[in-house]
């Protein structure tokens, strides 16, 4: 069973940013073989504890709920409206307060929507190097959606190609994940190793 | 079981009235409230140490010197001592100091610290957090256990034919805490040598505070120092609290609301929720703070944060009027059902019993020329 996370950063109902996300998600469940379970995290509901846990640096409720979906994700979706030419505010929220290392490794399909196809390369300026710096393997093909594209062809193909190359991710090796701190909890390192370290 | 205070030593306004107190009414206050500490007989005043405004924290030896000459039975403690930034020389020779003049009323709590700048303020790098806690303790305690000591490591001078002075009173070095919030390796250094753990509980969902405190109690068994649960544990707590629950709640909010590390975020009933804040009656903070055995199991050192986030020194003072009037169900309560085999926390008098009695560590040096002991 593969576990695929999607997460939503939009913020209306109803949700274009949702919308696409819905069809990223299925596209990739029908490119995937096997079984695939699927997870999706709307950020909305969580922002008063995404900003909770900005200020008292660690997370309660819902919001733990959802990091630990994250901790055991297999391959991510991530959708974001541009907001001033960027992710928004909420969707970096929820990374900043997610440990450094738990993407490590995990397969990512970046997308975005906005109202103008003019904010298409945010995918390349912002989030491509965000999850770069959280050592994701991100998928070649990220998906944007303009307002307008939901009325014409050719965001199916891209939907498409990039849920394809989400699976062939997800069919190689296993990822390569950092020693997590839960595991130096369950098996820490001896003391005579970090007096040899020191 | 121990009960008593630890203090940050911050500067803070008091949200209430818009006044910031001096440094020197602050400091001055902690010698009030330490004092205040030992008479309605709580066992411990720990103070942290920090190099920066707005605190009033650094040179804690001075504060605890003091404040040692003032009383005369509380346990004097750090909470906590930089052991990455300090020098090891400086902290042996200053302890060991502080125990004479105290007839060893004083022991230490390690920590790393939380201001990334107190690292390059004293030549040191953050990266190093971790190995330089362990480097510079395993100096420590060589400084303290042999008379004499040569030394080589990463993160200081070498040391050639060094010996601390003071010598230990009574040939014991003062019992050490290692502190630590989520870093298992302090759990496992403090289980290594056997010393005591100490988790600041506040601020943080008891979750973190077990999950240390669990690891810490296994590993002191692995080195052998006895079992899991004679393992030396501490935690902190806070509390706000008025003979009626609600006149506790409405006094204390705008403090809460403000205040430094938690103000403009959670509510304070979901804090009170989430951590071990408890805001309310005298019952209710002897019945939560009953609850913390709960999670830890049976310890050895409570500490209370009750100076900060601007509350002024007469409100602290009754706040500890109020400690006092449940400290001795809180004796009773901690009492009641545990194990005879699970210890008290290692004072003195009990480290001195442990080595087989007192004995005067003085190294009489040997003059040069005649080879007479000087």
């Amino acid at each position: 069973m593969r576990r695929l996370v999607v997460i939503s950063a939009g913020l209306s109902v109803p949700s274009s940013t949702r919308l696409l996300a819905d069809r990223l998600s299925a596209a990739a469940v029908e490119a995937i073989h096997g079984p695939v379970e699927v997870d999706v995290i709307e950020l909305r509901p969580l922002a008063h504890l995404l900003a909770d846990n900005l200020l008292t640096g660690f997370a309660t409720g819902e919001l733990a709920e959802a990091i630990e979906t994250v901790r055991r994700a297999d391959a991510l979706i991530v959708v974001t409206p541009v907001f001033a030419a960027s992710y928004s505010g909420l969707f970096k929220t929820f990374f900043d307060v997610i440990e450094p290392d738990l993407l490590t490794g995990v397969p990512v399909l970046i997308a975005a929507t906005a109202g103008t196809a003019r904010h298409s390369l945010v995918l390349e300026h912002a989030l491509r190097p965000l999850f770069s710096y959280l050592h994701a393997t991100v998928v070649p093909t990220a998906v944007f959606a303009a307002s307008e594209d939901f009325g014409e062809a050719g965001l199916d193909s891209r939907i498409e190609r990039a849920a394809g190359e989400l699976a062939i991710l997800l069919s190689g090796a296993p990822r390569q994940r950092a020693r997590t701190l839960e595991e130096e909890f369950a098996d820490p390192t001896p003391f005579e190793d970090l007096l040899r370290g020191a | 079981m121990q009960f008593g205070i630890f203090s940050v030593g911050d500067v803070t306004t008091d949200p209430t009235t818009g006044r910031t107190p001096t440094e020197h009414e602050r400091i001055k206050a902690q010698v009030e409230i330490a004092k205040k500490a030992e008479e309605i007989g709580l066992d411990v005043f720990a103070t942290g140490e920090h190099h920066n405004p707005p605190f009033i924290a650094s040179n804690p030896t001075a504060t605890l010197a003091y404040i040692g000459a003032q009383t005369e039975k509380i346990i004097l403690s750090t909470a906590t001592t930089l052991i990455t930034t300090t020098d090891p020389v400086l902290i042996a020779e200053d302890y060991a100091k502080i125990q004479h003049l105290t007839d060893g009323r004083v022991d230490l709590m390690m920590g790393r610290g939380n201001t990334g700048p107190v690292y390059p303020w004293f030549g040191k790098d953050i990266r190093d957090g971790i190995n330089l806690a362990v480097e510079n303790y395993a100096l420590l305690r060589r400084l303290w256990d042999e008379d004499v000591v040569n030394w080589e490591g990463k993160y200081r001078t070498p040391l050639q034919g060094y010996t601390a002075t003071p010598r230990p009173l009574d040939g014991v070095a003062p019992f050490v805490w290692h502190g630590s919030i989520r870093s298992p390796e302090i759990a496992e250094q403090a289980a290594y040598y056997g010393d005591g753990f100490f988790h600041n509980h506040i601020f943080w969902p008891a979750g973190h505070t077990k999950q240390m405190v669990d690891l810490y109690r296994r590993r002191f068994e692995h080195y052998g120092h006895g079992t899991a649960d004679q393992a030396i544990v501490g935690l902190g707590g806070q509390f706000f609290m008025r003979k009626n629950s609600q006149d506790a709640v409405n006094e204390f909010r705008p403090y809460f609301d403000n205040a430094p590390v938690y103000g403009h975020g959670p509510s304070l009933e979901d804090f009170t929720e989430a951590t071990p804040l408890t805001v309310g009656s005298t019952q209710q903070v002897l019945e939560r703070t009953l609850g913390f055995r709960d999670y830890v199991g049976d310890y050895q050192r409570q500490l209370f944060l009750i100076d900060h986030a601007g509350l002024p020194l007469k409100t602290v003072l009754e706040q500890l009027d109020l400690l006092g009037e449940i400290l001795p169900d809180l004796r009773a309560g901690m009492a009641e059902g545990r194990p005879a085999h699970v210890p008290d926390a290692p004072t003195h008098a009990s480290l001195v019993a442990k080595a087989g009695g007192a004995h005067d560590a003085t190294l009489h040096a040997v003059d040069d020329v005649t080879g007479v002991s000087v």
